[in-house]
C-alpha cells in the first residue's frame, strides 16, 4: 500500500506483508529483504525507519527456527483477531487501514520500531553463561525468577523454579531464557512508560479500532464474543508459524489463563489513546449504534419489556444531557470527562426508568402489576397493560436457565491447547507424557459421557435472550402498554409513582476507592437487585458496575433536588 | 478487586469439581464423567501448594466412575488404575491396594494376588521407607490370602483323608502356603492396629499346627496391649480360643471382665453371667 518501489522482478507496485514482515510483490512473490516501512501517515511524524531487517532476518539455525521479537508474536494475534471480526461483518478497512496504523503507532511511540534505538540500549538477550566469577556490567540484571514474576499471567510456582534452576545448568552461550529474541528484555522493560503490551491490551486495540469505526459491537459484546470462542484470544499462539519457536518466558507473556475483565481492557484502551496521542474520535451522534438511544432500544428489546419505555429513556437522557455528542465521543487525554462505558450506560438508564416508573421497593410494583393483572382480566379489548408480576417470572425463568448453561459452560470451559508448552528444552519430555495420558483419559472416560457431545460452538449472535409476539402465550411483553402506570398533568405524560430512592446520597470519589458507590455494603430492595443481575448477565459484567452508572445518573438526575438538600426518602434501608 | 471475579483456570477447575461432586452423590455416571473429561486438563498444571492435587482427584473420582458406570469393563477398569499407578510415586502402594481390592470385590482372586506380589517386589528410593506402611499392609493381605490358599489345600486335603487318599503334593502346598502367609500375618499384627481378621486366621493356622502357646500369646497381646484400640473383638477372640483349649472357669472369667466393661450389652455376657452365677462370686 503504502511502498512504492517498483518490483525488482516484475517492475510492479503491488505489495504485500509476509507474516515474518518483509514485503513480496503480490504479482510475482518476489520477496524482499525490505521489511514494512513508514510512509506519511496521520500518526507518525518525522519518524526514521530502522531497518529491522537486520533484525528479522531469518537466521536458519540448525533445526528451522528462527529469531522472531515479542512484537511480533503480538502483531500476529492482532491480525488474527482483527480477522475473526471481519468474519463477524466489522467492515475491512478495520484492518488494513485502522488498526494497522494504531499497531505501527504504538510500535513507533514504544520504541519497538519504527526509531531510531535510543543510544546505550542493546538488543541483547540474557545470556546464560555467566558464571559468578563474571563481572556483571549490569549490577542491576534481575534474576530469572524475578523475571518470571514480573509477568501478570498466572503461574506455578513449582514450574518456574524448576525453569529457573534447569536453565541455570545449561552451558550454551545462546539465550534458553525464551524462544523469542527478547522475551526477558521485554518482561524487564519499566512497564510504566512505555505501555508494555499484554494479551488483554490485544482487546484494547480491537476495542479502539471498533470505537473509532464507531461498528456496532460494544466492548461486551466484543469481550462475550471472545469468550464464545468467535475471536481468538486463549491459545491463539498456537497459530504462530512452526518457525517461531515458544517457549520460556515467552509462555508468561502469551499464555494467560484467565478470561479479560471489561474494566482492564476499557482502561488499557483509554491509556493506549492517550500515549498514542490520538487526537478526538469521531462523532457519536444520535444515529449511532453506540448511542445511549439506539442501545437502549436494544437493551428493552433484550430484556423483554415494553417498546413505550424507550421513549422515558430517551426523556432521561436528554435530560442529564448524556446523548450529547461532547459526552459521548472520545477525547484521549482529556482526564477530567468522565469514561463512557456505551453499553453500561445505556443499562443503567434502563434501570433507573424502571425505577422512576415502578419504585422498585418491593412493594409497589407489586401493587401496579396487580391493579394491571385486574384491569387486563376485565378489558381484553385494546391490548394488555403491562404486568411486572408476569414479566418478571418469565424473564426471571429464562434468565435461570441461561445462567445455568452458562455456569456449566465455564465449569466444562477446556483451556489447555493442543500445541504442547514447555518452559525449557529439560521438560519437554514430561510435559508430552503428561499430555498423552490426558489425552488419554479425556478418550476415556468422554467415551463414558454418554451422548452429549460437546456442544458446538454457537453462532455468534448479538442478542442472548430474544422474544417473539407470535408466541401466544404471552411471553413477549415488547407491545405491552404502560397505560395503568402513567398520567397525564399539564399536557405531559408522567408516572403515577410519585417517590424515588436514591442508590446513595453522597458519591465516592471513584480515583480513590475505584468505585461511584458500594453495591455489596447496602441492602437493596430484591427487585433492584433482579434488574441490576438481569443487565449483569446481559453484559457479563458485574452488578456494581451497573450501579455505579445509575448512581450516576441518579445524582445527574436529581442533581438540583440534592443541592437543596431532599427532605424525604434517600436510601432504603431493612 | 476487579479480579475477584476474573474466571481463570483455577476457579473453572473448582467449578468443574463441584460439578463433578454434585453428579457422583446423585449417581449420575454419565455427568460425572462428561465434567471429569473436562476436569482432566489440570493434571498439566501445577498444584504443588494444594492439600489435593488433580491427581489424586482423578484417582478418586475416575475410580468411583468406573466402577459404577453401566458401560464400564474390568479391563477399562484395569488399565485405569495401571495409568493411575503411574501418575503419583508418593501414592503408589496406596493405589495398589485400593485396585487389589476392588479387583477381591469383582472375585479376581488371582489378578489380586499378581498384584499384590508385584507391589511388593516394588523399590523407589527412599519412597520405599517412605511408604513402609503400604509395604506392610500390602504384605499382609498378600499373607491373607496365602492363608484363603493354604484354607483350601486343607479342606481338598481333609476330602482326600476321608476318601483314603494321602496326598502329599497338596499337603506340601499347604504347608507352603502356611509359611508364606503365617510371615506376613505375624509382622502386621505386631504394629497397633485393628486386625481383626489377620489375627483370626494367623491364630487358626497356630491352632492347626498345634502352637497354642504362641495363639495365646499372640491374642493377649492382641487384647491386652495398651498400645493397641481398645477392641471388644480382641476380647471375644481370646475367650473364644480359651473355650476351645478347655480353660478353666476362672480364666474364662477373666478374658471376658474388659469386654463386659467396654461392651456391656455383647451377646457373650449372656454366658459371663451364667459363669459368675455359678462360681460364688
Amino acid at each position: 500500500r503504502d511502498f512504492n518501489e517498483r518490483c525488482a522482478q516484475c517492475s510492479e507496485v503491488n505489495w504485500g506483508l509476509t507474516d515474518g514482515g518483509r514485503f513480496y510483490c503480490r504479482s510475482c512473490h518476489n520477496v524482499t529483504e525490505r521489511t514494512r516501512e513508514v510512509v506519511n501517515t496521520d500518526f507518525i511524524t518525522n519518524s526514521r525507519v530502522q531497518t529491522i531487517s537486520k533484525a528479522l532476518k531469518k537466521q536458519e539455525k540448525t533445526d528451522g527456527d528462527c529469531e522472531w521479537y515479542i512484537c511480533e508474536g503480538f502483531q500476529l494475534i492482532l491480525k488474527k483477531q482483527v480477522e475473526a471480526l471481519e468474519a463477524l461483518g466489522v467492515c475491512p478497512q478495520m484492518k488494513d487501514e485502522i488498526l494497522c496504523n494504531f499497531w505501527r503507532c504504538y510500535l513507533q511511540k514504544s520504541k519497538q520500531a519504527y526509531c531510531k534505538r535510543p543510544a546505550g540500549e542493546t538488543v541483547k538477550a540474557l545470556s546464560v553463561c555467566e558464571s559468578s566469577t563474571d563481572v556483571d556490567s549490569d549490577p542491576e540484571r534481575p534474576s530469572l525468577l524475578h523475571l518470571l514474576s514480573l509477568s501478570e499471567s498466572e503461574g506455578d510456582l513449582q514450574t518456574d523454579c524448576s525453569f529457573a534452576s534447569s536453565v541455570s545448568k545449561v552451558s550454551e552461550s545462546t539465550s534458553v531464557y525464551s524462544g523469542s529474541v527478547d522475551g526477558s528484555l521485554y518482561l524487564m522493560k519499566n512497564q510504566k512508560e512505555k505501555l508494555r503490551m499484554t494479551m488483554p491490551m490485544t482487546l484494547s486495540f480491537c476495542y479502539m479500532a471498533l470505537l473509532w469505526v464507531r461498528e456496532p459491537i460494544t466492548l461486551s459484546e466484543l469481550l462475550r464474543f471472545v469468550v464464545e470462542g468467535h475471536i481468538p484470544y486463549l491459545n491463539v499462539f498456537q497459530h504462530f508459524p512452526e518457525k517461531m519457536k515458544l517457549c520460556g518466558l515467552d509462555l508468561k507473556i502469551f499464555c494467560v489463563e484467565s478470561w479479560p475483565v471489561y474494566e482492564e481492557v476499557f482502561n488499557k484502551m483509554h491509556e493506549l489513546a492517550a500515549f498514542l496521542d490520538l487526537p478526538r474520535f469521531p462523532d457519536i451522534t444520535e444515529s449511532c449504534f453506540l448511542h445511549p438511544d439506539m442501545l437502549c432500544m436494544k437493551y428493552l428489546m433484550e430484556a423483554n419489556l415494553p417498546d413505550e419505555l424507550h421513549n422515558w429513556t430517551c426523556r432521561v437522557v436528554k435530560k442529564i444531557g448524556i446523548g450529547e455528542v461532547d459526552f459521548l465521543t472520545l477525547m484521549p487525554g482529556n482526564k477530567s470527562t468522565r469514561k463512557v462505558k456505551y453499553d453500561v450506560l445505556a443499562a443503567a438508564v434502563i434501570v433507573v426508568v424502571l425505577k422512576l416508573l415502578f419504585l422498585l421497593d418491593d412493594h409497589y410494583e407489586w401493587l401496579l402489576s396487580e391493579f394491571a393483572e385486574e384491569r387486563n382480566k376485565n378489558n381484553t379489548e385494546g391490548g394488555p397493560y403491562f404486568e411486572f408480576k408476569k414479566w418478571y417470572e418469565v424473564v426471571k425463568h429464562s434468565l435461570d436457565v441461561e445462567q445455568k448453561k452458562l455456569d456449566e459452560e465455564r465449569a466444562k470451559y477446556l483451556w489447555r491447547c493442543e500445541k504442547p508448552l514447555f518452559y525449557s528444552v529439560k521438560n519437554k519430555s514430561k510435559v508430552l507424557k503428561r499430555r498423552q495420558m490426558v489425552v488419554n483419559l479425556q478418550n476415556q472416560f468422554g467415551k463414558l459421557s454418554g451422548s452429549v457431545q460437546r456442544a458446538k460452538k454457537p453462532n455468534p449472535s448479538s442478542f442472548q435472550l430474544s422474544w417473539s409476539e407470535e408466541n401466544t402465550d404471552g411471553s413477549c411483553f415488547h407491545g405491552h402498554s404502560l397505560k395503568g402506570i402513567l398520567q397525564e398533568k399539564r399536557g405531559l405524560l408522567t408516572a403515577m409513582n410519585p417517590d424515588y430512592w436514591l442508590c446513595t446520597v453522597k458519591l465516592c470519589n471513584e480515583k480513590l476507592c475505584g468505585h461511584l458507590a458500594h453495591y455489596r455494603e447496602v441492602e437493596f430492595p430484591q427487585s433492584y437487585h433482579f434488574v441490576l443481575g438481569l443487565f449483569s448477565f446481559l453484559l457479563r459484567i458485574q452488578p456494581s458496575y451497573i450501579h455505579d452508572e445509575v448512581c450516576m445518573i441518579e445524582h445527574k438526575l436529581f442533581n438540583k433536588k440534592l443541592c437543596k438538600k431532599l427532605k424525604y426518602n434517600t436510601v432504603l434501608r431493612k | 478487586s476487579s479480579n475477584e471475579h476474573k474466571l481463570n483456570f483455577k476457579k473453572s477447575k473448582e467449578a468443574c469439581l463441584s460439578y463433578i461432586q454434585d453428579a457422583l452423590l446423585q449417581k449420575q455416571w454419565k455427568r460425572a464423567a462428561e465434567f471429569l473429561t473436562c476436569y482432566v486438563e489440570s493434571l498439566e498444571k501445577d498444584y504443588s501448594r494444594e492439600h489435593i492435587g488433580p491427581s489424586e482427584m482423578i484417582w478418586r473420582i475416575g475410580t468411583e466412575i468406573l466402577w459404577h458406570h453401566s458401560q464400564s469393563s474390568m479391563k477399562e477398569f484395569n488399565c485405569f488404575m495401571e495409568q493411575m499407578k503411574t501418575l503419583g510415586v508418593k501414592r503408589y502402594l496406596k493405589v495398589c491396594l485400593e485396585h487389589v481390592f476392588h479387583l477381591l470385590c469383582n472375585g479376581q482372586i488371582d489378578e489380586a494376588y499378581q498384584n499384590l506380589s508385584l507391589a511388593e517386589s516394588w523399590r523407589f528410593g527412599e519412597q520405599t521407607a517412605i511408604q513402609d506402611k503400604e509395604m506392610k499392609l500390602i504384605q499382609a493381605y498378600r499373607g491373607l490370602l496365602d492363608y484363603c490358599s493354604w484354607s483350601k489345600q486343607k479342606n481338598i486335603l481333609l476330602e482326600h483323608g476321608e476318601d483314603g487318599f494321602a496326598d502329599l503334593a497338596v499337603e506340601q502346598e499347604m504347608h507352603g502356603y502356611f509359611r508364606k502367609a503365617a510371615v506376613n500375618l505375624k509382622e502386621i499384627i505386631k504394629i497397633p492396629g485393628v486386625w481383626d481378621i489377620f489375627v483370626k486366621c494367623y491364630v487358626d493356622l497356630l491352632e492347626f499346627y498345634g502352637d497354642h502357646n504362641e495363639a495365646h500369646q499372640v491374642l493377649n497381646e492382641y487384647a491386652y496391649n495398651s498400645k493397641f484400640p481398645a477392641n471388644p473383638n480382641a476380647h471375644v477372640y481370646l475367650y473364644q480360643f480359651l473355650k476351645r483349649q478347655g480353660e478353666s472357669k476362672k480364666s474364662l472369667i477373666s478374658a471376658l471382665k474388659i469386654l463386659h466393661d467396654i461392651v456391656p450389652s455383647h451377646e457373650l455376657m449372656i454366658d459371663f453371667n451364667t459363669m459368675l452365677q455359678k462360681s460364688s462370686k
